[in-house]
């Protein structure tokens, strides 16, 4: 009974450790005081977080990846509630099969996309890396637009569709008035998961950056080459704070989990 | 009633893919009149009144609103309302807004439609709620508003589903004061879709048998609960004693029946556990199931005839199980069915 009972604390604790405990040394070491990434760090500064923000081949990237994953997101829901929406309300041939192609991305692992959209599109094609990039990011976002807004599209009564009609209103008129103002909560979570997601991808992005051309993270990976100094621990945790900022304030105000 | 063909359906079919849910159906109906389409799950009551809505478009035949062919007409052109079964309010618009959609899609001018809206919203005995979300309302309250919100567009036919079904006994009869009330005010043509024969019957000024994508038998209350002319209506208002008719004589499973006294020239009679006589007659049964039900007391009765429902008073002492009972069909009280089957 006893060792029962001291299972499931320890089990938690390993898991809490593994989850946050990456997390709490990078920050740590951010704040060093000492020339090269260590842990524990040496004294205590903060010119390592200073200095994320006088590189400037950092800030190129950041620029780039936030463009990829506002614009991959706006992109991959303007294509995925659509798609939702079709997939939802009416009893289309192969459904399920499309469900499944387009949730591709997420099982696929990111190299083999990466690898496969560099070897057959982009190079045959000729595309350009930032264009090369964006569609990738944009095929990455999509099946989480796709499934998350589907669940919302779930919990929504299609009756209200011909209310709406009844009441005078166009099929398409119904959808905007009626459908989108009832799945707005999902689309904005859809919106913050997309954004992550692109954020925070290296495999896919690793494949197609060319010269010039960097996701922060993939920027990150090379500095971490060539100088070894804690700048990557600082950079890494300003943007972890950031996107738990994220997921606070949209579960704060959207109410994100019940979504996901 | 001044339009007596104010909606005609015209040898209407219609079709969900290759499946034909109604066949040929023509049905009248009068300005002003409250008509129940009434039958079980799957009769196409609730197709057909989606193809008047305007929701479905037929397979064949027309749909005739007040003098026009509005057939291809779509659903938000008709100015049909129809009252879910589901009330379908908008989730995310207050109690005001989602009566004033309509209005405002029509462009009514803001003084107007401030008045309406107000009208409509105080008619249902709502005005204190005005502010809410549909949410924040009990299901009685919800389809207060679901009507606020047909109504307020004046509609030429305000159609209904189900309307009284989710509602519990109390409520129910709230209701139903309620779209008589409507009813009575308004002069509005209204047809209401339901497969519970009381709430037909105690609704409606005309009601429409549906059974298998065809009207079975079209008449007032009293027409259809006293005098079913199929062995199918009489089944569905609770003529639970039904028999064929060959030759003068009842069929039954364990043979032809012949009847005391003249019969009449049907295909079939049918008696309620009501008109059962207990206690003398031609026939013998044995009391095989005995049920107490307040006013009167339940038999089942193993005849000659096969099973026999049959009810009287409780007032009456009560038959042992087992107990061999002398009974008859009195041919006088029986429905005569002009088809069987």
């Amino acid at each position: 009974m006893m060792a029962r009972n001291l299972f499931i604390p320890i089990t938690l604790g390993l898991v809490i450790a593994f989850l946050i405990g990456p997390f709490l040394i990078i920050v740590a070491a951010s704040f060093s005081g000492g020339e090269t990434l260590a842990f524990p760090p040496q004294g205590f500064s903060l010119r390592w977080i200073a200095k994320v923000f006088t590189v400037e081949s950092f800030r190129d990237s950041f620029f780039m990846s936030l463009f990829l994953a506002v614009g991959g997101t706006l992109v991959a829901l303007i294509l995925g509630i659509p798609a939702s929406y079709a997939l939802s309300r009416y009893k289309l041939p192969g459904a399920e099969t499309i469900r499944t192609i387009v949730s591709a991305p997420i099982i696929v692992p990111g190299i083999i996309v990466g690898l496969s959209l560099l070897r057959y599109i982009v190079v045959p094609f000729q595309v350009g890396i930032t264009l090369a990039l964006f569609l990738a990011h944009t095929a990455l976002i999509l099946p989480y637009a796709v499934r998350v807004v589907s669940a919302s599209l779930g919990n929504l009564r299609s009756d209200i569709e011909e209310a709406a009609v009844l009441l005078g209103s166009s099929r398409l008129g119904a959808f905007f008035r009626v459908v989108l103002p009832n799945i707005r909560g999902g689309i904005m979570s859809a919106f913050i998961l997309g954004f992550v997601t692109s954020f925070n991808q290296v495999p896919v992005s690793l494949f197609l950056s060319g010269p010039g051309v960097r996701t922060l993270p993939v920027d990150m990976i090379a500095y971490m080459e060539i100088v070894f100094d804690p700048s990557v621990a600082a950079l890494s945790a300003l943007l972890a704070f950031m996107s738990i900022g994220i997921v606070f304030l949209a579960e704060r105000f959207l109410g994100f989990s019940r979504y996901v | 009633m001044s339009d007596p063909k104010f909606l005609t359906l015209e040898n209407l079919t219609l079709a969900y893919g290759d499946t034909v849910a109604v066949k040929d159906l023509n049905l009248t109906i009068g300005k002003g009149e409250l008509v129940a389409f009434l039958g079980p799950s799957g009769c196409g009551k609730t197709t057909t009144m989606r193809a008047i809505a305007g929701l479905l478009s037929p397979a064949s035949g027309h749909v005739k609103l007040d003098g026009a062919d509005i057939t291809r007409v779509s659903a938000n052109k008709r100015n049909v309302g129809l009252m879910f079964q589901s009330y379908a309010l908008f989730p995310h618009l207050s109690v005001y807004e989602n009566v004033a959609f309509g209005l405002r899609l029509k462009k009514t001018p803001a003084a107007e439609l401030d008045r309406r809206v107000k009208a409509g919203i105080t008619s249902v005995g709502l005005s204190d709620y005005a502010d809410r979300k549909p949410g924040e309302l009990s299901g009685g309250q919800q389809q207060r508003v679901a009507l606020a919100r047909s109504m307020v567009m004046e509609p030429k036919v305000l159609l209904l589903d189900e309307p009284l079904s989710n509602l519990d006994a109390r409520l129910r009869l709230d209701m139903r004061s309620e779209l008589q009330r409507v009813q009575k005010e308004t002069g509005v043509t209204m047809i209401f879709v339901t497969h519970d024969q009381g709430e037909a019957l105690s609704l409606a000024d005309r009601i429409v048998v549906m059974k298998r994508g065809a009207i079975e038998q079209i008449g007032s209350p009293e027409d259809i609960y006293n005098r079913p002319t199929s062995a199918f209506v009489a089944d569905f208002v609770g003529f639970e004693n039904i028999f064929e008719l060959s030759d003068g004589r009842l069929k039954t499973p364990k043979g032809p029946v012949e009847l005391s006294g003249p019969v009449p020239i049907a295909a079939g009679l049918a008696w309620r556990p009501r008109m059962v006589t207990l206690g003398s007659g031609p026939f013998q049964g044995t009391v095989r199931g005995a049920s107490f039900a307040g006013n009167s007391r339940e038999y089942l009765l193993d005849t000659s005839l096969g099973p026999i429902k049959a009810e009287v008073d409780a007032a009456l002492p009560p038959h042992e199980l087992g107990a061999e009972l002398a009974f008859d069909l009195p041919i006088a009280a029986a429905a005569a069915l002009r088809t069987f089957g």
